[in-house]
């Protein structure tokens, strides 16, 4: 029997399923209660809730208080690659762009993580654009082997890959897998995706449940703000994250917000998200999920991720360099996008610390990892 | 004198290190909790350089150090832990947490089961966190355990004893000490848990985010002393069938 897959209404059907439920009784109703299922979560993303954001914030800081406590963990991305094979309208990686295209060698990416964990990271995200020519599978499980042992945990952020892929770098070493639909409303995201195997929805959007069944402890979604609408994609990650749950139970589960900034070729956002927003969308999700993780990255800038602190959000990258090499080489060029955020990691965390919470540099460990053949279970049969 | 595995505790409630705002605060709230052992989640140590924030700020000579495996989804995952734990010096002192749930934390009684009787074997003192179920609490002290951990509620609600039932039984039934170990929010879930007969407490999440940590900390020592109290006191039977309290119904005219 196939396993099910996770299917998402067209954004009508969500738009209608919104409009059912964004009365300001409707917000009132689903803060009211304990939880909230997936028509609280509509009402919450509604308009009808944006008047009631201090309520919001103030549930949402409670709820994300009990769950992870006074806490914020730290990480930093690890930009391996700027090549990349698609072309999307938004990225300064996409391959109509004409930036300085470089892969790191094992050596040069073995001395970027040397750079982060001497800087105090013990949590770090491998990035790449997407061009398994370039920078495959083989090279990720070499990595890894390479980096698990000095690392609490190591998460990817590359190309979807098939199951058996997802297995191999899980047995090399990594801990997490990162995949963000972009959005989940098909009209536009055919519109952004011009070419490329990223162009394909429905494999992209089946790449968390590919992950989760191949044993990744945690599997992050999240949708690109700016693209759609942004009620409608928060929406949409409430559903994925409540399937994901559902069939995947084993899986830790995360969500990033990453709003649209400046980058290479210039694309403008088809919608407007501001702060406000991206807040709503935020508390929102924590009240619907009180257990997922929720990344704000260096996109944002300093103020906003300080504000946000205790709010909801319960990751931060700090002292981000998305140029691949950057860390070691501040002067190359090729990034990404243009960080919001340009404090250092002693920075994020002595500001996180004047916030009164503790920025925690290490929650995992290697050896949760280290497979040793059979010999940790001589157990008697039960 | 709550005594377990041959070490006696004079305080009953065992305290936890995580979610704290800071280190300070953390070690600020466990001092005024007078608790003498508190529980450390290996995922946060750094297994090569123990002398970092959490375990640096503890006096050990004061807290009996408890590691912990929460994050492990099965028993291998757990045994590994716990046996690197040692071999760094961590003592033999180990909380069992399976948790393959990351939204729910609840602990997995066939995997916590199996770690418990290996780990037995290999001389640790083994505390597992369980939920509330009898029949597991029995084969886990047949496996050896030194005490058991039922949960109140689940990690993190705050909800309160909401398996007092169980729990009950569990305590009626136990060869070793009883701990009620997670979801208690507040003092009074502590003195509940104490009147109904339970050894000790443990908790984290309610001192950790409380508003001011360290008078929450005091608070449940007080309330974990006022629960004892009371139940080593003989608390009135609360029976099901009503009976009068005078000797209405005596049988003295009997020949």
């Amino acid at each position: 029997m196939t396993p099910e897959e996770f299917t998402i209404p067209d954004f009508a059907e969500l738009q209608r399923l919104m409009q059912r439920h964004c009365h300001t009784a409707d917000v009132q109703h689903a803060l009211k209660g304990d939880r909230i299922d997936i028509s609280g979560l509509a009402a919450l993303l509604s308009p009808a809730a944006e008047n009631l954001l201090p309520q919001l914030a103030a549930r949402s800081a409670r709820i994300t208080a009990r769950r992870f406590g006074r806490t914020i963990q730290i990480y930093a991305p690890l930009y391996l690659s700027n090549f990349c094979i698609n072309r999307c309208a938004y990225c300064g990686f996409s391959a109509g762009n004409k930036i300085d295209r470089r892969v790191l060698t094992l050596e040069e990416a073995e001395q970027e993580a040397m750079i982060l964990l001497g800087r105090g990271f013990k949590h770090i995200l491998l990035v790449a654009g997407e061009a398994p020519a370039r920078l495959g599978v083989d090279y990720l499980a070499e990595l890894a082997t390479r980096l698990c042992n000095r690392f609490a945990a190591i998460s990817i952020e590359v190309q979807p890959l098939e199951e058996d892929e997802y297995a191999r770098l899980f047995a090399a070493g990594i801990t997490s897998v990162a995949v963000y639909q972009e959005t989940y409303d098909r009209g536009i995201y055919a519109q952004v995706h011009h070419a490329g195997k990223k162009c394909d929805f429905d494999y992209r959007l089946a790449t968390p449940a590919r992950a989760a069944a191949a044993g990744m402890r945690e599997v992050g979604i999240g949708a690109l703000l700016g693209l759609a609408d942004w009620r409608l994609d928060g929406l949409a990650m409430g559903m994925h994250i409540a399937w994901l749950r559902k069939h995947y139970w084993r899986a830790a589960l995360t969500v990033s917000f990453p709003r649209l900034r400046p980058a290479e070729g210039g694309f403008q956002p088809l919608v407007k998200v501001n702060e406000r927003m991206l807040t709503q969308m935020i508390f929102a999700l924590r009240i619907f999920d009180p257990d997922v993780g929720l990344l704000l990255s260096t996109r944002e800038e300093a103020r906003f991720r300080d504000g946000m602190v205790g709010l909801g959000p319960t990751r931060y990258s700090a002292g981000s360099c998305t140029a691949p090499g950057g860390y070691a080489h501040p002067e190359l060029t090729g990034e990404q996008f243009s960080v919001g955020d340009h404090r250092s990691m002693q920075e994020v965390c002595a500001d996180i610390c004047q916030k009164g919470y503790d920025p925690v540099r290490k929650d995992w460990d290697a050896t949760f990892q280290i497979k040793d053949s059979g010999a940790a279970m001589s157990a008697p049969a039960l | 004198m709550l005594t377990i595995a041959g070490r006696t505790f004079r305080s009953r409630l065992f305290g936890g290190t995580g979610k704290f705002s800071s280190p300070k605060v953390m070690k600020e709230a466990l001092d005024a909790s007078g608790c003498e052992m508190v529980t450390v989640a290996l995922r946060r140590v750094d297994l090569a350089n123990p002398a970092d924030d959490i375990m640096s700020v503890l006096d050990r000579k004061k807290f009996l150090f408890l590691p912990n495996t929460s994050g492990a989804r099965d028993a291998a995952e757990a045994v590994r832990l716990a046996r690197l734990a040692r071999a760094a010096g961590g003592g033999e002192w180990l909380k069992l947490e399976v948790t393959p749930d990351p939204r729910t934390l609840l602990p997995d009684p066939i995997e916590t089961l199996k770690a418990t009787e290996i780990l037995v074997k290999e001389g640790f003192i083994v505390l597992p966190y369980m939920n509330a179920d009898p029949v597991l609490a029995l084969r886990l002290q047949d496996a050896g355990a030194a005490a058991v951990m039922p949960l109140g509620s689940p990690i993190g609600t705050n909800q309160g004893i909401l398996t007092a039932f169980q729990i009950a039984i569990i305590i009626e039934q136990a060869r070793v000490p009883v701990v009620v170990d997670a979801g208690l929010g507040a003092p009074s879930h502590a003195a509940q848990a104490m009147e109904m007969g339970a050894d000790a407490v443990l908790v984290n999440t309610a001192i950790a985010v409380a508003g001011d940590p360290v008078r929450m900390a005091r608070a449940f020592a007080l309330a974990v002393e006022a629960g004892r109290e009371a139940y080593e006191a003989g608390l009135g039977e609360r029976r099901e069938d009503a009976a009068a309290s005078s000797p209405e119904t005596g049988l003295d005219f009997l020949r």
